[in-house]
């Protein structure tokens, strides 16, 4: 489905360079991301969702080249490609259910008719009880859970999650992880960037996931360490 | 599609759904900027609309019976010789296209009307009338007369009004700055809408961003912005029109009475030419706030 063939990324000025990339997300494949901070796996990641184009290579989004894509062409894709980022992105000033139904709103889709199903996936993240709560007064674990229900609400063929258990404490990244492995049974194709080895460990239990390591900016399968 | 779906169909595309626009967050003096603004600029407009009519009236009322005619009025007792040096000054004075003097029949033809036919016109003390045809420029007329006054002393050079042709001239050409003014005050709306589009826009690169991350597209996010202007832009428009108007209004009325101040005003079918102010403002900020929107998205991603 989604795609990196020979890929590279160079942000230019002499910085991160990522060249060589070679990654296929497969229907109901489970992939995990790893590599010390700065390594590149946001970077990576970028590409996967056409927020970056590579300079090199090609990444290919649902079969089209994100190079050859107009700009109303990324975003069709994007509605296919649920994304955790880092950073949440929320906007503030809307309540956390708002938030979650944001990709119906932008998609023209029948925001009030899906009102129940909004509730629902925020029962499921386990925030039943904060979805009118606005997006600062939530903890780190709840921001989390919040950012993976707005990535799920179109129902994705794909989910992106980078470091979603960055500012979690460790039972929390453990239900994070169990909702993740959850979404790949139901036959997603599941990527989870993060420097977090305890948790990759953690995660062989429930799901057969491959294990990638960025470092010096090539793309390796991760060594028996694991 | 009934016309009303058709037209709410309309206005959505321009303006946006509700929900596009909540998306945006509330934004403090930007909102105030534009409506203030729109509503001076419509409030200006009002009155140079006012103007440009009143012109437009002015112009109409002076240039009517302008003709391109002067009639030359020799006295009763003028001999043929007077006469004659009479028709030689105007044959040969610049701009002057033709002099003929009336005959008997025509004189009496002008005389119908008045007096009925059968009157022995031959028998009444008449004036010799001289017809002048102008060209186009026409004749120095002061210097006309000047030279005729010398040949025949007690002759009238009647110029049908002709004094006025100078000043339909400048009505016209104050209806023509006036027009123009409606111009630069539709280009100064739509600069200010863009600045304050601008600003708004930049304060909220985060949320657009996110937008376009999410999966929205480009013109998702234009109408999300452009709602909000036109909407704010209509509504200052309505008042300072509104406003506009009551101020023409309470015009002390100068009647029928000729002069500028007499014609400033608007008056009966013009009044309909008003609520075309706030639609033209809304126009004109839906079109700036969709070029500002439409930059600023080519910088992001
Ligand atoms: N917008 C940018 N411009 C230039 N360099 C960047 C930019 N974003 C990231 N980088 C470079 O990429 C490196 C980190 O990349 P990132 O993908 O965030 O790594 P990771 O997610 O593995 O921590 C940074 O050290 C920085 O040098
Ligand atoms: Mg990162």
């Amino acid at each position: 489905m989604i795609e990196l063939r020979d890929a590279a990324y160079d942000y230019g000025g002499g910085g991160l360079a990522l060249r060589g990339l070679d990654l296929s997300l497969a229907p109901g494949s489970f992939h995990f991301l790893t590599g010390p901070s700065g390594a590149g796996k946001t970077t990576l990641l970028k590409l996967l969702y056409g927020e970056l184009r590579p300079t090199g290579g090609a990444a290919l989004l649902f079969g089209s080249d994100t190079r050859a894509m107009d700009r109303d062409g990324v975003s069709d894709a994007r509605r296919r490609i649920g994304v955790v980022h880092q950073d949440c992105r929320f906007l503030d000033h809307l309540p956390v259910h708002d938030n979650v139904a944001l990709p119906l709103r932008v998609a023209g889709g029948d925001v009030a008719s899906r009102a129940d199903d909004v509730a629902q996936l925020l029962g499921w993240v386990g925030l039943g009880a904060r979805m009118h709560a606005r997006p600062p007064e939530l903890s780190g674990g709840e921001r989390q859970r919040a950012a993976l229900a707005r990535a799920l609400v179109m129902d994705p063929d794909v989910l992106i999650a980078d470091e979603p258990t960055g500012n979690v404490d460790w039972d929390m990244s453990q239900r994070l992880l169990t909702l993740l492995a959850e979404l790949n049974r139901m036959g997603k194709a599941v990527i989870v960037a993060t420097h977090d080895l305890a948790l990759i460990r953690a995660a062989k239990a429930q799901v057969a996931a491959r294990v990638l390591r960025l470092s010096g900016g090539a793309l390796s399968a991760a060594g028996a360490d694991l | 599609m009934t016309p009303r779906d058709r037209l709410a169909a309309w206005a959505e595309a321009w303006l946006g759904d509700r929900d596009a626009d909540r998306v945006v967050p509330p934004s403090g003096q930007t909102a105030w900027l534009t409506v203030a603004s729109a509503g001076a600029m419509a409030f200006l407009a009002v009155f140079a609309l006012a103007l440009a009519f009143a012109a437009g009236t002015l112009a109409d009322r002076w240039s009517q019976g302008l003709s391109d005619a002067l009639t030359l009025r020799m006295p009763t007792d003028a001999t043929d010789a007077q006469v004659d040096a009479a028709l030689t000054i105007l044959r040969t004075t610049p701009g002057v296209a033709g002099a003929t003097v009336l005959d008997d029949a025509a004189q009496a033809a002008l005389l119908a009307p008045w007096l009925g036919d059968g009157v022995p016109v031959d028998d009444l003390p008449l004036p010799r009338l001289i017809d002048v045809a102008l060209g186009d420029p026409g004749p120095d007329v002061e210097g006309l007369r000047l030279r005729l006054a010398g040949e025949a002393p007690r002759a009238v050079l009647d110029d049908h009004g002709r004094w006025r042709a100078p000043l339909v001239d400048a009505a016209a050409r104050l209806r023509l700055l006036s027009w123009a003014t409606l111009g630069l005050i539709a280009g100064v709306t739509a600069a200010i809408v863009t600045l304050a589009a601008q600003a708004a826009l930049a304060a909220n690169a985060e949320v657009i961003r996110v937008l376009r991350l999410i999966g929205a597209r480009d013109a998702f996010v234009v109408r999300a912005f452009a709602r909000r202007f036109t909407l704010r832009a209509l509504a200052g428009a309505v008042l300072g029109t509104g406003l506009g108007a009551l101020a023409l209004a309470a015009l002390p009325g100068a009647g029928d009475r000729i002069g500028l101040l007499a014609g400033i005003g608007i008056r009966g079918a013009q009044w309909t030419a008003l609520p075309l102010v706030p639609i033209l403002a809304a126009a004109v900020a839906a079109l700036a706030t969709r070029g500002a929107a439409a930059r600023m998205l080519r910088r992001i991603d």
